[in-house]
């Protein structure tokens, strides 16, 4: 599903977090935002997914108007850096939540359940880990099963904040190759916020480099590389 | 002798330490408390028991139960409210709220007593207003259970914000991008993330209702078997140089703190492994 956001702006008391953002991304792309800490990154993403709301602007899903849409009726897969595991519920439950919460009617029966919960396990390749709680996981493997939960509820958009950022380096290349295919296999549209240019470059299909609430360019790897639209993209890559 | 660790000291100092903190907890906490149990049993189980059970006793640990039971649920929602505001979101007037919740600990508990007498007592702001409408706080049900309201505020509180600015918002936001509703993630996420802050706090809450004693005080009245608290009770008793009777209703307080101490071990024992299980 695409995503439109139009002349997003929001500040934070005084200093400004985004200043008139205007971005689209392809249904099915595998969008990054890079960029140094305090350029907005995490805010446009926040926004994206419902957990802030622009000052002004507008967000499209499609064809649908979301920018006042809770978060919780957007459809959408979200990521968190920490995990954010519940960790009174053992994993099972965990990727379980997002169907748990569904309105009776919309509720999978609990053997749909069980059979979905495997089928994630599955995917991020944890199968038969269900019954164990989130601290008995390594980082990976709990960033593994947060990318299940998010998936739950077959979101045609997932959203990811900095999602390898507390992970070692190995570790993080195995997450990443993980990711890319699940991304390919859903026919998913994903946007991660990173400030590694490097894991933005080779996960990527377009990569959107902001600056002090504004884009300074949004391409592909190669043409970012090849021409750099501004000093700062220049300063910033090398 | 070689040391394994910095922070280890000889072991004569340790002795002395340990020896020192067990010899204080024995001199200040057990043998106080050993003492009201001995005077209470002084006559025997027999007079204890009459003691308990006679017409004023009974009235006073109802009171006591009453005020307690009504006074509990009241500052656990306000605290549970108070936390969840402070914790999950900003807003103007942030810091003066928590400072306005520690303030009945700073405040004599006479002085919290006395001001509801000052709005409320017969000479008070609202007296002549609440005198024409025959609605009796001060000397009633109603000024006990404000007086202990306000002294045990802060208990569940204070618990549960530094717990709930730890855990963040994270919990919270992910629940609700999982398609939760806010009642949703209060229950299923929320609420279990604090529960043994909450428990706790509950339980020091409500040992401080039952055992308070300055605030209520000022705004009972002392009227026997109507408006004394056990503790209240304790000190009429006492003053009647009734020391068997004053002692064995003391040392049924003494008992309920014991209790909440128990029930409060057991439960963390019983969770042992889910409380390991946080990380």
């Amino acid at each position: 599903m695409s995503i439109r956001i139009d002349g997003v702006s929001k500040s934070y008391s005084a200093y400004p977090a985004l200043k008139n953002v205007s971005l689209t991304i392809r249904d099915g792309e595998f969008a990054a935002l890079l960029g140094p800490s305090g350029s907005g990154k995490t805010t446009l993403l926040r926004i994206i997914a419902g957990l802030e709301v622009p000052e002004g602007g507008e967000v499209r899903f499609g064809q649908r108007d979301v920018t006042h849409a809770p978060a919780a009726s957007r459809g959408i897969g979200f990521v968190f850096q920490h995990y954010a595991l519940f960790g009174h519920m053992t994993v099972a439950k965990n990727i379980a939540f997002g169907l748990a919460v569904m309105a009776r009617s919309a509720r999978p029966s609990g053997e749909a359940i069980r059979k979905r919960i495997d089928e994630l396990l599955e995917l991020v390749q944890l199968p038969g880990l269900g019954h164990r709680y989130p601290s008995e996981l390594s980082g990976g493997q709990r960033q593994r099963v947060a990318l299940a939960r998010a998936l739950a509820r077959q979101p045609r958009i997932l959203l990811l904040d900095e999602p390898f950022g507390a992970l070692d380096a190995k570790v993080r290349r195995e997450l990443r190759g993980a990711l890319r295919l699940i991304h390919n296999e859903l026919g998913l549209t994903s946007i991660f916020v990173t400030h590694d240019h490097e894991e933005a470059f080779t996960l990527a299909d377009r990569v959107a480099i902001l600056n002090s609430g504004e884009i300074e360019q949004f391409a592909r790897p190669a043409e970012i590389a090849a021409e750099p639209a501004s000093e700062f993209v220049r300063q910033f890559l090398a | 002798m070689r040391r394994s660790s910095h922070l280890r000291e000889p072991p004569a100092v340790k002795a002395l330490l340990i020896v020192a903190a067990l010899g204080y907890v024995a001199l200040m906490l057990l043998l106080p408390l050993g003492a009201v149990l001995a005077q209470a049993f002084a006559a025997g189980a027999k007079a204890w028991f009459a003691a308990v059970t006679e017409p004023d006793a009974r009235s006073a640990i109802r009171l006591t139960l009453l005020v307690a039971a009504i006074a509990v649920p009241l500052n656990m929602v306000f605290g549970i409210a108070a936390a969840w505001a402070i914790a999950k979101h900003d807003f103007r007037g942030k810091t003066l709220l928590v400072t306005l919740i520690e303030l009945p600990f700073s405040v004599s508990p006479v002085v919290s007593g006395l001001v509801f007498v000052l709005l409320f007592g017969a000479q008070g702001w609202f007296g002549t207003w609440l005198q024409e409408r025959d609605i009796e706080i001060i000397f009633a049900l109603p000024g006990i259970v404000l007086a202990t309201v306000f002294v045990t505020l802060p208990f569940v509180a204070r618990q549960l914000i530094p717990l709930m600015v730890t855990q963040g918002r994270s919990d919270e936001e992910a629940a609700l991008t999982l398609g939760a509703s806010g009642w949703q993630m209060f229950w299923r996420v929320t609420l279990p993330n604090i529960r043994f802050g909450l428990l706790y706090g509950v339980l020091l809450c409500n040992a401080r209702a039952m055992g308070e004693f300055g605030a209520v005080s000022v705004v009972s009245g002392h009227i026997r078997g109507e408006t004394n608290t056990m503790p209240l009770h304790v000190e009429v008793l006492y003053n009647e140089y009734n020391f068997v009777a004053a002692f064995t209703v003391a040392s049924l307080l003494a008992l309920l703190a014991l209790v909440t101490l128990t029930l409060k071990s057991a439960l963390e024992w019983r969770h042992r492994d889910e409380l390991a299980a946080r990380f």
